[in-house]
């Protein structure tokens, strides 16, 4: 029981992050431009937004990096611009980019972090190893970590923010740039957190990922806010599921259509110069078994066919009528 | 705690984070010895006997010289680290976290100092190789490795604003270059002062680099007894000009490197 879970206590009731209003300029770039959130303690929000958006820069100010233009933001009780040290004993961060140390061991990175949260050697120490050890790093521990993977560094990253066990984390792209197989990892290790009750921020690119994380997902573009909703809401906005598929001789769309038609959960789109249909639909996998046999049976060859779960680009394209423009 | 003691402790840990990396990278502390060390034999054996000093031995009056200017290279290390420190992204980390502010430049600053250190050490022993010798005390001779190791501490702090300032450690191995090669050079590092055309020989005889270079001279008993009279005050009271200078350097810099520390962000 730290300093910092009781200051939990003391604020159990309010949300852990709130913000009003928050402007951002970089010369003449508006990196923010009025966003509001507020996140209840023990959720997760998700800020859900194309390259440039804003996510970083929001996290930045909140976590006492940068001070905004106008607005004002309160984590965990504290006000971010009048007493940021405050703010810092009780947040943890893991940045864009894994700032860890190539040159010492992972271990020595968590000790040495530990100590700057003031936690004592001892105690640094032990936090550090069980970190580890649940991170599946301990038998790199002692490895320097320039030779760690990418995965691993980013775990490192994670075990950084957290070895002080802060209420509140913050956690910017944490996934970008992975396999697979580490992002699931990584997914794994948030949601223990937030089932430890950690109030979680997290910005991401990935619809998938909010959707899997996320209580609560606010999408932003050029700063602001477009659109707000649990990632139910969101994907009822654009539907859920496609199933997309190509024929090989243009003359059988319809054929293809037809087969699909039954299946289908809303209205097709098809492209009858390329081939293509789009059919939102649900039941996954298995609806995908039914229409290849249908297809099969009537002899409609196909050259490509696929689920596609909806990405941020779909949001985009329903919410705003575009694709999300990535500057440069 | 107070905050003075938490400031000191926090410059331990970071302090003691890159000492560990001393060891762990020493490639480093090799690349930045071959020059020193190649301007020891260059000097020695090249202008060695082209340079002459009234009465003395260029080889023993050298040393000193290459000393200082190696510890005043050794400053930029400070600032490059920092630069890399940055973007990497560890100093966002760091400002996230609740630690002092002024500790990471704090840290970075002393444990230059054992970089410096070993430097000089191993400068020492290819200076000894090639005929250099401490004639003075042994009293003298600590005062003289103590004053360029101060000396070279104000200054990192300087580069540590300049690590601060630029996007890369690149961009302060440049900078440093620019400035550090003139501002050496034109000192009585290589050449005495009075050799010095025109311009050059005031801006000599006032550049601090001059009189550190020319207290450890004298403590290290390499002033030949035939050597002129000095005639400016900073080169008659070298070792009270280079502590005035010190002092100076890091009441104006130590305040601005931690305000940019402060400010700095990635990008
Ligand atoms: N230090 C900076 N200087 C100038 N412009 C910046 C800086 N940081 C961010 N920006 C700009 O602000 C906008 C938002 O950036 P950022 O918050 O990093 O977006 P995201 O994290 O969503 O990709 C972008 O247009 C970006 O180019
Ligand atoms: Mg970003």
């Amino acid at each position: 029981m730290g300093p910092a879970r009781r200051t939990v206590a003391l604020v159990n009731d309010e949300p852990m992050i709130v913000a009003e209003g928050l402007h951002k300029r970089y010369g003449d770039t508006v990196a923010l431009d009025g966003l509001d959130l507020v996140v209840p303690a023990g959720t997760v929000l998700g800020l859900l937004g194309p390259n440039g958006a804003g996510k970083t820069t929001a996290v930045s100010i909140l976590t006492t990096l940068l001070t905004p233009n106008a607005g004002h933001a309160v984590v965990a009780g504290v006000d971010v611009v009048r007493d940021p040290d405050g703010v810092r004993r009780l947040i943890g961060l893991s940045g864009q980019y894994a700032a860890v140390d190539e040159h010492l061991t992972g271990a020595e990175n968590l000790e040495m972090i530990g100590r700057l949260y003031r936690l004592g050697r001892r105690l640094s120490r032990q936090r550090g190893g069980e970190l580890l050890d649940r991170f599946r790093l301990a038998d790199a521990a002692d490895r320097p970590v320039k030779t760690y993977s990418g995965g691993m560094r980013r775990r490192l990253d994670l075990a950084a923010a957290l070895i002080a066990e802060p209420p509140v984390l913050f956690l910017d792209e944490p996934t970008t740039g992975l396999d697979p197989r580490s992002r699931t990892e990584l997914w794994v290790v948030i949601r223990d957190l937030v089932r430890r009750g950690t109030t979680v921020l997290l910005t991401t690119q990935y619809l998938e990922e909010a959707d899997q994380l996320a209580d609560d997902i606010i999408v932003i573009d050029h700063g602001r806010e477009i659109a707000h909703g649990t990632a139910d809401e969101l994907k009822r906005m654009i539907g859920g599921e496609h199933l997309e598929l190509t024929v090989l001789d243009l003359d059988r769309l319809d054929d293809a259509r037809a087969v699909v038609e039954p299946h289908a959960i809303g209205e097709i789109h098809s492209d009858a110069q390329r081939g293509h249909l789009s059919a939102p639909v649900d039941g996954g996998a298995s609806t995908l078994t039914k229409v290849l046999r249908d297809l099969d049976d009537r002899s409609v060859e196909i050259v490509d066919v696929g689920l596609r779960r909806p990405t941020l680009d779909d949001v985009f394209m329903a919410l705003t009528g575009h694709t999300a423009e990535v500057p440069t | 705690m107070n905050s003075p003691v938490i400031a000191l402790a926090d410059a331990a840990v970071i302090a003691k984070r890159n000492v560990i990396k001393i060891k762990r990278v020493p490639d480093v502390l090799v690349f930045v010895l071959i020059s020193p060390i190649m301007f020891v034999l260059l000097f020695a054996y090249v202008f060695g006997s082209s340079i002459e000093v009234p009465g003395g031995n260029y080889r023993e009056f050298l040393i000193a010289g290459i000393f200082a200017q190696t510890v005043m290279f050794g400053a930029t290390f400070t600032g490059a680290s920092l630069a890399e420190d940055m973007q990497k992204g560890l100093i966002d980390r760091f400002r996230s976290l609740p630690m002092s502010r002024s500790a990471v430049v704090a840290g970075r600053t002393a444990s230059d100092v054992i970089y410096n250190a070993i430097s000089i050490a191993i400068m020492s022993l290819a200076g000894l190789l090639v005929g250099w010798r401490i004639r003075g005390s042994v009293t003298d001779a600590v005062i003289a490795f103590a004053l360029l190791l101060i000396f070279a501490y104000a200054f990192s702090w300087v580069m540590a604003c300049v690590g601060l300032l630029v996007p890369t450690p690149e961009v302060v191995n440049n900078a440093s270059f620019v400035v550090l090669f003139p501002l050496t050079f034109v000192a009585n590092t290589f050449v005495p002062s009075e050799d010095l055309p025109g311009p050059l020989r005031p801006f000599a005889e006032w550049n601090p680099i001059s009189a550190v270079v020319q207290a450890s001279r004298e403590r290290f008993g390499n002033i030949p007894p035939e050597w002129p009279e000095q005639t400016a005050w900073p080169l008659q009271n070298p070792v009270l000009y280079t502590l005035i200078w010190t002092v100076i350097v890091i009441v104006v810099f130590a305040p601005i490197a931690t305000r940019l520390y402060e400010r700095a962000s990635r990008r």
